[in-house]
């Protein structure tokens, strides 16, 4: 499954994308920033407040409850600032 | 009116020309009563800012940005609408984002092009950083809760 980061998560974690593996226990969205936290101090350190990290499941809106089976993109990102 | 309005949705990171585009949505129609521009701009924050960088998600901006767009014309009765979004890095009087609705009465008009600039801010997968005048490292720009805020007033 590829993942993809934005804005200060993509500079915390310090890659803009990354293939991964993930374990069955993984189901949703809140289940895989968890387990992305435990991966190493850079993940810790974007993802250490999950309430605020917002998620897009192949480029569409999805809050943390939502369901990962079959997605084949997942991005994280700060909450948005355009206009 | 013929067939469904279609938006039209650009992100890019070139300048747009206001005039042009409501050249574009008006040129050989005599149906449209009112147009309602909305341009954004980078601001210098009194002086503190040399640019904003916007970083942008290719691919989710647009078809957010249409998703915003349907549901404007959804809920008024356009006869066009236009939205523009820049990236990249902006220098403090540049254009930043441009919204262009037309109809045939002043209210729908002004209506949707607020809605969508609403919207917009609060779910176009779109970040500013900050570049600092003095040349210390500038920070990401927080989201705020009035825009937010001014997102809900659009529930119904």
């Amino acid at each position: 499954m590829k993942l993809i980061y934005f804005a200060w998560v993509r500079e915390r974690i310090g890659k803009p994308e990354e293939e991964v593996e993930l374990p069955a226990s993984v189901a949703t969205v809140a289940d895989l920033l968890q387990w992305l936290r435990a991966r190493g101090e850079e993940y810790e350190n974007a993802l250490q407040q999950p309430q605020v990290i917002r998620v897009a499941i192949d480029r569409e809106h999805v809050d943390h409850a939502e369901e990962i089976a079959g997605a084949r993109e997942i991005a994280l990102f700060p909450p948005m600032t355009g206009g | 009116m013929t067939g469904a309005v279609q938006p039209m949705v650009r992100i890019q990171r070139d300048d747009f020309d206001v005039a042009a585009e409501i050249a574009r949505l008006t040129a050989g129609r005599a149906d449209i009563g009112a147009v309602v521009t909305f341009s954004g701009l980078c601001r210098d924050e009194a002086g503190a800012l040399s640019a904003l960088e916007l970083e942008h998600y290719p691919g989710m901006a647009e078809a957010e940005i249409s998703r915003i767009a349907q549901e404007a014309l959804a809920r008024w009765p356009l006869q066009g609408l236009v939205a523009i979004h820049r990236y990249g890095k902006l220098k403090p009087g540049e254009n930043i984002v441009l919204v262009v609705a037309a109809s045939t009465h002043r209210h729908a008009a002004f209506e949707a092009a607020s809605f969508l600039m609403d919207f917009l801010k609060s779910r176009a997968p779109f970040w500013k950083k900050e570049h600092r005048a003095d040349g210390a490292e500038g920070d990401w720009v927080d989201a705020k809760e009035a825009d937010e805020e001014a997102a809900r007033r659009w529930k119904r």
